[in-house]
């Protein structure tokens, strides 16, 4: 029954889900795939296999270069994706939208290029625990090399951040950039952006949003948010591995320096000198992700068919079902907040008794996809005391159904595992 | 895992991974070494006794971590005690793999090589103070 979204046009989950083939195929002889490792990579709809099909067997010409229909088709198809990147994000400024491979190159990019021009000896990064080492090994490495220093701030028993603390970091003036993610990829816990963003403001210092995980759960509005930078990934907002988006304050951009030499990011090039070419471009040495970045537009549009707010409230139920059949396993703990207001649909856990890789190997056999290890959190893990747990993350097309097949499993390899 | 376990997480593996006969430390281990996979946080610290003919005498292990990780260096043990030094240091992942008789993944082959690793670790040099 065609919801009253679904009548203006907007589509509803299930139809969303019937977007997505990857849920329909077998991952075992007979074993349906139950994916819970959007959080990895999220599965691709139609349109994004379709745009990507499309430009590399009708009109695969390079960007910016030649003047023949092929070119111009190309550039005009990248062009409009970094329109509807720039329409996403509420932002008018497609100067202000830069591609990069992902969002480990866009926090990179700003580490390195923003950081030498910002960075001075005992200036401080402010980072919390949370953090996904993109977001973390960047700023080591400048950090080192400016002679600035790190400083992390306090997580609760809860693992959110503890804004006293913050506060006490703040004080002295020497804080310079604030990196934090919009939700984190262990425990889904979403840092307050917007009350981190002001006190930062408000510090003097400079603000970096992680927005790879939060995106495909929530539309993010940067003009409003306010934050200097924002990155994000095209794989986990159902796009192309291989395409991240970097977004910068302009006068920032205007400042900094690129990072890659090369093709399409100069205007001018004599034997000794080059005069750099206008944002975005600037940024974008060498041939671009073409396919990539046209897939990433197609995610996108996408992503704003559906009916948003049914969406959220399929995600928010999904969340509140794991949380309740998952909790119920004895042995079980879910990290971090219990408090489903301040989380996303992410859940870290380990079960007593079973180390998450023989979990994640024996539940693949049940066709159930998870992620075990350390999560690019290593730091998060040892704040924990653990040295790896088991994820399961979910998105819009995972089903009330899927979670149960995951619970059931996990009692039979527990019953399996201890069967003495 | 609808119908049976996976064969990888057969009984034997099983008994090895809880109830290793090669779990523990030696009084006067001629080599020793710790070697850990940070990716999944395994640990193995492994030591070896040594015979006047240069035969590997005893084997004990201590570590944390997944059961294939654990239960490969426990089937390795129990291959390496009469070894020759010379054997054992000539022993490939290839040989390794073979004895475990275990079916893995790219991405299991870390845990299950971990005991073989901290083999070729230990035998590359005497422990400190033997």
């Amino acid at each position: 029954m065609a919801t009253l979204s679904e009548s203006r046009g907007k589509l509803g989950v299930a139809k969303a889900r019937a977007e997505f083939p990857a849920l329909d195929a077998e991952v075992h002889p007979g074993v349906a795939l139950r994916y819970f490792d959007s959080a990895a990579t999220a599965l691709k709809p139609r349109a994004v296999i379709g745009a990507v099909d499309e430009y590399m067997s009708s009109y695969s010409g390079n960007v910016h270069r030649g003047l023949h229909a092929l070119s111009e088709r190309a550039t005009e198809a990248f062009e409009r994706a970094r329109e509807t990147v720039a329409r996403h994000l509420g932002v008018a400024d497609t100067g202000q939208i830069i591609f990069t491979k992902g969002t480990t190159e866009s926090i990179n990019l700003v580490a390195r290029s923003w950081g030498n021009l910002a960075l001075g000896a005992g200036d401080a990064i402010v980072l919390s625990e949370l953090e996904h080492h993109a977001n973390l090994v960047p700023w080591q490495m400048i950090a080192r090399e400016r002679g600035a220093t790190l400083r992390y701030v306090d997580l609760t028993d809860d693992l959110e951040w503890d804004l006293d603390s913050y506060d006490r970091l703040l004080a002295d003036g020497r804080v310079k950039m604030v990196a934090v993610t919009g939700m984190s990829n262990v425990t889904g816990g979403r840092p307050p952006l917007e009350e981190i963003i002001r006190r930062a403001r408000a510090a003097g210092a400079r603000t970096l949003v992680d927005a790879a995980q939060s995106l495909a759960h929530e539309r993010l509005d940067a003009t409003k948010l306010g934050a200097d930078f924002i990155a994000f990934s095209g794989h986990k907002v159902f796009g192309p591995t291989g395409v991240g988006v970097l977004y910068g304050k302009r006068s920032l951009l205007e400042a900094m320096e690129p990072i890659l030499g090369g093709g399409s990011m100069v205007l001018r090039v004599t034997r000794e000198t080059a005069e750099w070419n206008d944002l975005p471009d600037k940024f974008e040495g060498g041939t671009p992700p073409i396919a990539e970045v046209i897939g990433l537009g197609a995610a996108l549009d996408f992503l704003e068919s559906l009916d948003a707010d049914a969406v959220a409230r399929h995600e928010r139920r999904l969340l509140e079902h794991a949380h309740e059949v998952l909790g119920a396993i004895e042995g079980m703990r879910i990290l971090g907040t219990t408090d489903l207001e301040r989380k996303g649909p992410i859940l870290g856990f380990t079960l007593e008794g079973a180390h998450p890789h023989d979990l994640s190997q024996l539940l693949d056999r049940a066709g159930v996809a998870i992620r075990a290890g350390h999560h690019c959190a290593m730091p998060l893990h040892d704040r924990i005391g653990i040295p790896a747990s088991a994820r399961a993350s979910l998105a819009l097309y995972n089903t009330a159904d899927e979670i149960d097949h995951l619970a059931r499993s996990l009692e039979k390899i527990k019953s399996v595992l201890r069967r003495r | 895992m609808d119908d049976a376990l996976d064969p990888l997480y057969r009984d034997e593996i099983l008994d090895h991974y809880d109830s290793s006969p090669y779990r523990g430390k030696l009084e006067h281990p001629d080599y020793a070494c710790d070697m850990d996979n940070p990716l999944c946080g395994d640990k193995i610290h492994l030591e070896l006794s040594i015979t006047d003919d240069g035969r590997i005498d005893k084997v004990r292990f201590d570590g944390r971590g997944c059961i294939i990780s654990q239960a490969s260096t426990s089937i390795l043990a129990e291959h390496l005690e009469g070894v020759s030094l010379e054997e054992a240091r000539g022993l490939t992942s290839a040989d390794a793999l073979k004895i475990l008789g275990l079916t893995l993944t790219p991405t299991r082959m870390k845990c299950g090589l971990l005991g073989w690793r901290a083999l070729q670790k230990a035998v590359a040099e005497p422990a400190a103070g033997s």
